[in-house]
């Protein structure tokens, strides 16, 4: 066996030195068959022992990682899906509240609008009757002045009147015929 | 002297040497340097799914996730192949695609053992899947198995002509499918090592050393080409484990 392993050496030596590939005494390095019962046993041991270990322990764990996290997964995309319902549902309650509180503000609105406006109708509706009555107070007065001033007006025409046809005349005048002539006078 | 014709010589890379550890219990079971290497992958594969996976992080490390990616990978695949029922020989391909996977990305490390560039081993997983696929389908169909042989809805003549052929490519199904992985990582570390060979003849040829750095760049390529042969080669081995073990679930075509 050494002396086999030996002319090997001697052979690679030989073979490099002529020509890589040719000049070989020796088989073929993969097809020498001294070598093949100890690789086989090794073989047969080494991968025996590998299928052992994936098989009985590690392809288990990695089926098992694989699982949790497929069903963690799972159920972190249900939760979110819950929560999502739940921020819908808030949502909705929330667009509801606020439009019943805009309504109602807007009642409340509406309502002291229609307060106010009556208030001030009425406040507008006591001052213009006031006024009204002060106005009709003052034409009362300006009336009367009126009158009063006109019956005045009468009386400075039948004195002047007088004075003039004495003036005019040299007699006094006759007050009947004066009266007439005024009389006929503010009727024209 | 010696050690740099080891170097040029392509070969010398896939020569097993027994030297690491020697024992014999009547038969020759030395702990050579592919056994070294076997352990070595079964090492770096439960480092990635035993180690990596001990942590059960919901959110996973990196180790984690690559762990869970070969996982997924693979049984996306047997499902595909296979369908659910395939999911009993999971354990099987996938043990069987992450040591090929691991063999023959371990050996594109400089100076490392490629196990697959072993014939005898690539052969003893193809006989494994083979004799897997013809007990399991025994096993599940009985004599029905051997419909499988028999394509249905061909008239009888054409049986006469066919049937053999199945059989034939039946029984070419574990060389083609251990001589495709075999020479595939056999011929890349080949070739690499060609490509080596050159930079360093050149380096010692005076002047023309000037030129060494044109096969350092080819080797560069070539090794991302063998990166992508690598991964390509154990899925290709991984997807055809599933379709012949499919023929044993539903031998009817």
């Amino acid at each position: 066996m050494a002396e086999h392993a030996a002319n090997a050496e001697h052979g690679a030596t030989h073979a490099g030195t002529e020509a890589p590939g040719g000049g070989h005494d020796n088989a073929f390095p993969p097809f020498d068959a001294t070598h093949f019962a100890s690789q086989f046993v090794w073989l047969a041991i080494t991968f025996g022992l590998l299928y052992l270990l994936m098989s009985r322990i590690a392809l288990p764990r990695v089926a098992n990682i694989l699982k949790d996290r497929g069903d963690r997964v799972a159920a972190d995309v249900d939760a979110a899906r819950a929560a999502q319902e739940k921020a819908e549902a808030a949502r909705v309650e929330h667009d509801r509240t606020l439009a019943e509180a805009k309504a109602h503000a807007q009642a409340l609105g509406q309502e002291a609008h229609q307060q106010l406006a009556a208030e001030s109708d009425a406040k507008r509706k006591a001052l213009e009757s006031d006024l009204n009555a002060k106005l009709a107070v003052a034409d009362a007065q300006i009336a009367d002045m009126k009158a009063k001033a006109m019956s005045n007006v009468e009386s400075i025409a039948r004195d002047a009147a007088m004075a003039i046809v004495e003036q005019i005349t040299g007699k006094a005048a006759d007050p009947e015929k004066i009266a007439a002539a005024l009389a006929s006078a503010t009727k024209a | 002297m010696a050690a740099e014709a080891q170097a040029i010589n392509p070969i010398h890379q896939f020569t097993i040497n027994r030297l690491y550890d020697l024992r014999v219990g009547g038969l020759d079971v030395s702990f050579s340097n592919a056994s070294l290497f076997m352990v070595i992958i079964i090492l770096a594969v439960m480092a990635l799914m035993l180690l990596g996976t001990s942590g059960r992080h919901i959110v996973p490390t990196r180790v984690q996730a690559l762990a869970e990616m070969a996982y997924e990978f693979v049984a996306s695949t047997v499902k595909g192949t296979m369908g659910a029922e395939g999911m009993r020989f999971f354990p099987f391909v996938f043990s069987l695609f992450i040591f090929i996977l691991t063999a023959n990305l371990i050996g594109l490390l400089p100076t490392a053992f490629s196990v697959t560039s072993q014939i005898l081993v690539t052969f003893s997983f193809a006989i494994l899947v083979i004799g897997l696929v013809i007990l399991y389908g025994f096993y599940r169909h009985g004599v029905g198995f051997l419909k499988l042989f028999v394509p249905h809805g061909v008239p009888l003549p054409v049986l006469v002509v066919l049937v053999p052929i199945e059989i034939i490519s039946f029984l070419s199904r574990p060389i083609s499918l251990s001589v495709r992985l075999f020479a595939n990582i056999l011929a890349g570390h080949i070739t690499l090592a060609v490509f080596g060979g050159f930079v360093l003849m050149l380096i010692g040829a005076g002047a023309w050393s000037i030129l060494s750095p044109i096969p350092l760049l080819a080797i560069t390529a070539l090794y991302a080409l063998e990166l992508l042969v690598a991964c390509l080669q154990a899925f290709v081995f991984a997807v055809l484990t599933c379709v012949y073990l499919n023929d044993a679930l539903h031998p009817g075509h």
